[in-house]
């Protein structure tokens, strides 16, 4: 029953990501683009988590902390060369 | 030896409800991306639901595993992305506002036409500040 409620988690995080993918495809404009992006790196962060709760090995949570830092500065890296390029 | 069977099994089924209960804020923050009209609208959705269901995802594990070590790691994840989620969402809805990303056709823009007016003063004001030294 605790598989497949975790089971259940993943199938709609994937469902997430799939929307995410629609999103960043169709994106109107650039920042839909680099909002989708970071979006991916806050699903990918789930996904990792559920993952390591089902096969019980501690070690993946430390992708999961490295995940979470470049995320960040991808975002802010994006947003800073934006505004950059606009002056 | 029953109490420790019991205990195991409390903890999974608090830790699937905590996990659920974040998927499901996840994907109706999704669905709110693909749905909403405007980019700042969007944003609005996911830089809440998403966090939010991201903490509980993370909660859930911490309750799963039972530890120290692995509660550190968690909080830890869970204070940065409480941190920088809205910060990145403010930075790009700002780099947004100066691309001029059109907004949707029914937000009211008239105080937002006034703050856009003081912001070209603030711009001029940091080009001139900004020219003198060109070395960063």
């Amino acid at each position: 029953m605790f598989a497949i409620s975790l089971y259940i988690a993943i199938f709609a995080l994937s469902i997430c990501l799939i929307m995410v993918a629609i999103r960043f495809a169709i994106g109107p404009s650039l920042p839909d683009r680099v909002t989708s992006f970071d979006l991916f790196v806050a699903n990918m962060i789930g996904i990792i988590a559920i993952f390591t709760e089902l096969t019980g090995n501690e070690d993946f949570i430390d992708v999961a902390s490295i995940l979470s830092l470049f995320g960040f500065l991808g975002s802010i890296s994006f947003a800073y060369y934006l505004m950059k390029s606009i002056r | 030896m029953e109490s420790l069977i019991d205990a195991l099994l409390w903890r999974e089924i608090i830790s699937s409800v905590f996990i659920l209960a974040g998927s499901g804020f996840m994907l109706i923050a999704r669905i709110g991306l693909l749905r909403l009209p405007d980019f700042y609208i969007r944003m609005s959705a996911i830089t809440k639901g998403g966090t939010m269901g991201l903490g509980l995802i993370l909660t859930g594990m911490a309750i799963y595993f039972n530890q120290p070590d692995m509660l550190v790691k968690v909080a830890v994840i869970i204070c940065f992305s409480f941190i920088t989620a809205p910060v990145a969402g403010h930075v790009i809805a700002r780099t947004a506002v100066h691309l001029k990303i059109p907004f949707w056709k029914r937000t009211d823009l008239r105080e937002f036409g006034t703050y856009m007016d003081e912001c070209k003063d603030c711009e001029n004001l940091s080009d001139e500040e900004k020219k003198p030294d060109p070395g960063i």
